[in-house]
């Protein structure tokens, strides 16, 4: 019989529930962008609409399937670590950083080509324009950049566990981690998953 | 020895494979609608697609569907008190215009 202290005891739905509370916050942390968005929206309708033009939708897209496929990455690396298979369960979250890194390569693409062009807060393109324009610009490099920042520290985070797969420290019978990394990756897909129509697509 | 209180469900590849291109074709679905039809739909549209899309990944990706109901219960609250402030943002707004 074991004695009490070899007893190690894991609170599952606590470990979650946590983690959930975290990313509610975080969703609301994003909620206050948003909401200055759809208030300015309403006052330059066509200062919106023609600088959301400006955007390409079709990276915008490329983006969204690279971090749905991201996702999937994710969630199946979850499964793979619940029924045992560790090397599958690495290849699956190597997968999902460099789908993140395509991402934020994207990006960095895509701010480049609006810096090239000015369009950015205090740009001398933005200078003669209307303030919608400068408005709308200043929401969209705020907010895109803050989520680019989750998307590397999501990175980060699966870095880590990826590393406490590799030394046993999350397995098949204890993986919480691994499920709440998972959680933290899929909210950046879901804040995402709101931004682009936002962004891209309201016009 | 290890204590867990509940038993850790399994999502399979198959039903995670088909939330996956559920979720490409909804994406497909709000581009190819972009700027098309009247105005309200224009607004609307894509903010539902997404909804339904972010209702996916919650649901099955981050397996919100297989967590004891609670979870869903704050879930309720968050998104509650997001469409009242939407809502009291929403109104002061139109009341300045």
């Amino acid at each position: 019989m074991s004695k009490p202290h070899d007893i190690s005891h894991r609170d599952y739905t606590g470990a979650k529930l946590g983690m959930w509370l975290f990313l509610f916050t975080e969703f609301f942390l994003f909620f206050g962008p948003v909401l200055l968005y759809a208030v300015f929206r309403f006052r330059y309708p066509h200062a919106f609409i023609d600088a959301s033009l400006k955007l390409d939708a079709g990276v915008g897209a490329l983006n969204t399937v690279i971090l749905l496929t991201s996702s999937l990455c994710m969630a199946l690396a979850i499964t793979a670590m619940q029924r045992g298979r560790k090397g599958l369960t690495l290849f699956l979250l190597a997968l999902t950083v460099t789908l993140g890194s395509f991402f934020l390569v994207n990006k960095y693409f895509e701010w480049g080509a609006k810096f090239a062009h000015g369009l950015y807060p205090g740009g001398e393109a933005l200078a003669g324009n209307a303030d919608g324009t400068a408005i709308f610009y200043g929401l969209y490099f705020f907010t895109t950049g803050l989520h680019g920042l989750h998307v590397l520290a999501g990175m980060a985070i699966i870095i880590g566990a990826a590393l406490m797969v590799h030394e046993g420290r999350i397995n098949s019978t204890d993986f919480v981690k691994l499920e709440n990394t998972g959680l933290y990756w899929h909210l950046v897909d879901v804040v995402w998953i709101f931004l682009f129509p936002v962004f891209y697509l309201v016009r | 020895m290890d204590a867990k209180e509940t038993k850790e469900r399994i999502v399979g590849a198959p039903t995670l494979f088909a939330v996956w291109a559920a979720l490409l074709g909804l994406t497909w679905l709000t581009v190819d609608l972009s700027g098309k039809g009247m105005a309200i739909f224009v607004l609307a549209a894509p903010f539902l697609i997404a909804s339904a899309k972010a209702f996916l990944v919650v649901d099955y990706f981050m397996r919100l569907k297989y967590e004891p109901s609670i979870f869903r219960y704050i879930f309720l609250i968050v998104f509650g008190t997001i469409a009242v402030v939407s809502f009291l943002v929403y109104q002061d707004v139109a009341y300045r215009q």
